[in-house]
């Protein structure tokens, strides 16, 4: 069963088609790396994955069931920038998803219940190399260190699908490739589906098990409104590695 | 020779240069007082610093003739609290009207333009209106204050809280948070130190308003003090009182500014790298 089908979608502002037809099948435990020109949809894409935005026509399920209308918990999320809040140690940053679940009225939780919450934070830290820097802001962190700390935010809350926008676009390449190998790591342990966008061809073969590409098939000026990107690349990695259904079976 | 712009004082010259204009301010006026007093001794207008002494030590020192209070603290004290309650409500009203408007789309449709035409009220041409609806006692003040505060600091707050990044509120929600636990788990915390600001930025017009409203109608006060001299020309206690009420206004501004430093370390934290 594949777990996130985008059907004939289309995305428009007003009358200008951004995105058109856009359909796929994306299979549980996939790397999907998405990219495409500066324009193309891509990160609208994303949007509309995250429920930040709404489809014009077409929709997206998740294991069948269509996508909440909002964010939720099923779809962790790592921007750019500015994922982290910087008014909590690291630590609690990683504690906050645990307490949002746990308490809805306070946020905070109490005695077996924070126990419980503080080591599977604790060991998600220690999984991204933060396990060291817990009592640190965010301000005082460097920018691949606070990437990964967003990284472990979202996986404390054990989503179906997590999704990265341009993700790594702010590092220096050699903090870039350390946060790639963190996160391939992560990705074959709990083997959830990834949707990455990128503007990085390597980094979209290197990372990816399946690289889509967008574009516009017209694109002179006159068309440019009326007709949006669609797929016009869409290619399986063969991997060395081969995480699909290796541990969780 | 460096340009001007690239050119900085060393230590000695700064601090040098930091006391000059008060050091010119108050000989200014010494030459002045002295020279006044030396044509006239009954002079009132500059009076010299052995008068402006003894008023001091009349007003806050010795107990007055009538009520037997020592009128400089009394004065403080019903100034600073009308002061602080005025600022208190008006920092609790501002900074929950303020994030509700900068967080919520439907509060913010409700409140924006309302509160934008607001505060293009003047407050000291409501002062009439306050007298006539809570009398001439501490509220119609406290809600002067308030009047005179409030909007700048709802307006100010709200942006702040439409500047937090679209990231993190959506980051929020995909950690399953609900509005209300976006709101103080996310929202108020990052508010409090931008309160903080906005309340130090609204200092200045909340002890205009204070002062306006004690000269027009009080029976004790900093400023109720000051214009009942002013009918005596008593330069020599409206001085000393103007630089205590500065000195107030400085410590107080001071105090914020520590408070914020102390209370909000994630602010500063890892700045200098």
């Amino acid at each position: 069963m594949s777990q996130v089908s985008i059907k004939n979608l289309w995305k428009s502002y007003g009358d200008q088609t951004v995105l058109e037809n856009i359909s796929l099948e994306i299979e549980e435990g996939t790397f999907i790396s998405l990219v495409g020109p500066s324009g193309c949809g891509k990160s609208t894409m994303l949007r509309m994955l995250l429920g930040e935005e709404s489809p014009s026509k077409g929709e997206i399920l998740i294991d069948g069931a269509p996508l909440a209308p909002e964010p939720s918990a099923d779809r962790g999320v790592v921007f750019q920038r500015y994922s982290v809040f910087p008014h909590l140690t690291v630590f609690d940053n990683v504690m906050l998803g645990l307490e949002f679940a746990g308490s809805p009225f306070l946020s905070r939780l109490f005695g077996q219940k924070k126990k419980a919450a503080r080591a599977r934070s604790q060991s998600v830290l220690d999984a991204v190399g933060l396990g060291q820097a817990c009592r640190k802001y965010p301000s005082e962190l460097s920018g691949g260190m606070q990437q990964r700390l967003a990284i472990a935010q979202a996986l404390v809350k054990k989503p179906k699908v997590l999704l990265l926008d341009e993700p790594f676009g702010a590092l220096d390449p050699g903090i870039r490739a350390e946060v790639h190998e963190i996160l391939l790591s992560l990705w074959k342990e709990t083997h959830m589906t990834v949707f990455m966008v990128t503007h990085d061809l390597s980094e979209a073969f290197k990372l990816g098990t399946r690289v889509i590409a967008f574009d516009r098939a017209r694109n002179r000026p006159e068309e440019r409104k009326v007709y949006g990107a669609t797929i016009t690349f869409d290619h399986k990695v063969e991997r060395k590695l081969a995480p699909l259904h290796a541990q969780s079976a | 020779m460096r340009r001007f712009i690239n050119r900085h004082p060393d230590a000695a010259i700064r601090l040098l240069l930091i006391l000059l204009p008060f050091v010119l301010v108050i000989a200014a006026y010494a030459v002045a007082s002295s020279a006044r007093l030396a044509a006239n001794p009954d002079d009132k207008l500059l009076p010299s610093w052995t008068q402006m002494q003894q008023a001091v030590d009349r007003m806050a020192f010795t107990p007055d003739r009538r009520s037997g209070e020592y009128l400089m603290w009394k004065d403080t004290a019903a100034s600073l609290t009308r002061l602080g309650l005025g600022i208190g409500i008006a920092t609790v009203l501002g900074g929950l009207l303020g994030i509700l408007q900068g967080l919520i789309p439907y509060a913010r449709a409700l409140l924006s333009n309302f509160t934008g035409i607001v505060a293009m009220i003047p407050p000291l041409a409501v002062l009439p209106i306050l007298f006539i609806m809570f009398g001439l006692g501490e509220v119609s003040k406290v809600v002067l204050i308030i009047v005179g505060i409030l909007p700048f600091i709802i307006r100010d707050i709200a942006q702040r809280t439409g500047e937090i990044p679209r990231e993190q509120l959506i980051k929020a929600q995909t950690l399953g948070a609900s509005t209300w636990q976006i709101t103080h788990r996310i929202v108020v915390p990052q508010m409090l130190p931008r309160l903080i600001d906005s309340v130090r930025l609204s200092l200045g017009a909340a002890w205009l308003f204070l002062i306006s409203a004690e000269a027009i109608a009080a029976e004790a006060g900093l400023g109720y003090r000051i214009f009942l001299m002013r009918r005596y020309l008593s330069m020599d206690v409206i001085l000393p009182y103007v630089a205590w009420i500065t000195f107030l206004a400085f410590a107080l501004d001071f105090a914020l500014r520590l408070l914020q430093r102390w209370a909000f370390r994630w602010m500063y934290r890892g700045e200098g790298r």
